[in-house]
């Protein structure tokens, strides 16, 4: 499985025709305690880079964007009652919802884990 | 220490140590220990009735005894709050005046200007202030100073020596928790920082954990729920200002109370985990009504919850508002003061 970033600190692991979705640890580090995750709805239809939810901490609200365009299939629900799992796992168990991706030529407007960590050294 | 450092005031300051929510829990249910140097602190040292301090303040100076505080403002001739501040009555024709770190050059330029006699000086740069909240806090301070701080009841204080110099010893606050403020002269603050941390019962919190902390009891937080353009009548403040006395603003206030308020502070409760913030809309049946001058998610209760302004008709307890900025839209009902009811500052 591949896992690939935007520029905005989403990640994306992709298997088959599945995107899995979710925030990287640096973001995750960065906005701090998260207090509230906001999911969308099953069977919701996102662009690339389009809103797909947003996630709140003490010390800051911030938009999540969908890293790939498709159909959502799946949301974590446990999320809504412990959006601190995004601190503790924010690349595995915190993991917000799964997308049938409608284009996968979209992966190419994504960065590598190589190319994020570069890039996590230029901000 | 790794602490996250920002900008506040003029002062680098500690906005977080472990992290927010932990420290928040950790002054909720132990000893927190807060940086809080950047305070301003003044010193008047004369007669308060010819020196002109008795007309400067909302409440009277003369009157509060000796080894007492006091909580009051400081306003301009339109009624609005230049500063909420604590005057300490250190000796029979002395008192310190502790004051918000952004305003502490502006107050004192104010007070100085309404002063007719006596010494005013600022002694914010030599002086250090630690702040130590938490249920735990009395154990700590009798275990490294002795029983004399187990008697300091609410808004009292003592003067005692620590480390070989003067310090001030109140039992005040800004957490809701019981706690103490410590004043000592500024070569001997970090010595003091480092002998309090060396009790396992007390961990460092910053000014993010602060914020909620004080949030949660309601606390006015200058320039975000209180300022120059805001009235302690609108505040819900009325309670620290004495119409019994002579006081710079007075006059506007008692017109605002004949005339009524525009718009009045409220609390607020949101139903579910979204925190309202600084400046989102205050909303009722699809209107704005007013804004939101503090908000946070509330790590006792569960729930966002924040403090307003809005016209008075919608300020009664149980009314709903709906707060919105942009995409998002929360549900709120007004509520009583204060949000978390359980703390241990009186105890």
């Amino acid at each position: 499985m591949s896992i690939y970033f935007t520029r905005e600190h989403e990640w994306v692991k992709v298997a088959g025709n599945v995107g899995t979705v979710g925030i990287s640890p640096h973001a995750a580090h960065e906005l701090g305690d998260i207090t509230f995750v906001e999911l969308p709805k099953i069977g919701a239809v996102v662009k690339q880079f389009g809103v797909l939810g947003s996630i709140e901490s003490v010390k800051a609200a911030s938009d999540i964007f969908s890293p790939l365009s498709g159909t959502v299939i799946t949301v974590n629900d446990a999320l809504e009652t412990a959006p601190e799992v995004v601190n503790e796992s924010p690349e595995d168990s915190a993991w917000m919802a799964q997308i049938e991706i409608t284009d996968a030529a979209e992966l190419n407007n994504l960065m590598t884990q190589d190319q994020y960590n570069d890039y996590l050294k230029t901000l | 220490m790794n602490a996250l450092m920002a900008p506040f005031g003029g002062w680098n300051m500690p906005i977080q140590y472990a992290g927010i929510i932990a420290e928040h829990n950790w002054c909720r249910t132990k000893a927190a220990l807060f940086d809080i140097c950047h305070m301003g602190e003044f010193i008047f040292q004369g007669d308060f009735e010819s020196g002109g301090l008795e007309d400067v303040f909302t409440f009277s100076v003369k009157s509060i005894p000796l080894g007492r505080s006091r909580y009051g403002f400081l306003l301009n001739e339109q009624g609005g709050i230049i500063d909420d501040l604590i005057v300490f009555r250190i000796a029979g024709d002395k008192v310190m005046i502790v004051v918000n770190a952004a305003t502490a050059p502006k107050d004192f330029a104010v007070i100085r200007g309404r002063l007719r006699g006596g010494l005013f000086t600022d002694i914010t740069a030599a002086t250090g202030k630690l702040d130590l909240q938490g249920p735990l806090s009395r154990d700590v301070m009798v275990k490294l100073f002795g029983e004399a701080v187990a008697a300091i009841p609410y808004f009292k204080f003592i003067t005692m020596n620590i480390l070989g110099v003067e310090a001030i010893i109140s039992r005040t606050g800004y957490t809701g928790e019981l706690g103490y403020e410590i004043f000592i002269p500024a070569e001997k603050v970090c010595e003091l920082w480092d002998l309090l941390l060396s009790d396992e019962r007390v961990k460092p919190a910053g000014l993010g954990a602060r914020d909620v902390l004080r949030l949660e009891v309601g606390y006015s937080l200058y320039g975000s729920d209180i300022d120059e353009e805001t009235t302690p009548l609108e505040a819900g403040l009325e309670g620290f200002v004495n119409f019994d006395k002579t006081f710079v603003g007075k006059e506007a206030l008692l017109r605002v109370k004949e005339q009524g308020v525009t718009r009045q502070k409220v609390a607020f409760e949101v139903a579910g985990r979204r925190s309202p913030r600084h400046h989102y809309d205050i909303c009722s049946a699809e209107e704005i009504v007013g804004n939101v001058t503090s908000g946070v998610f509330s790590p006792v209760l569960g729930r966002g919850i924040g403090i307003g302004f809005v016209r008075p008709e919608l300020s009664a307890i149980g009314t709903p508002l709906t707060i919105n900025h942009e995409r998002v839209s929360m549900e709120a009902v007004v509520c009583d003061l204060p949000f978390f009811k359980d703390g241990s500052v009186r105890a």
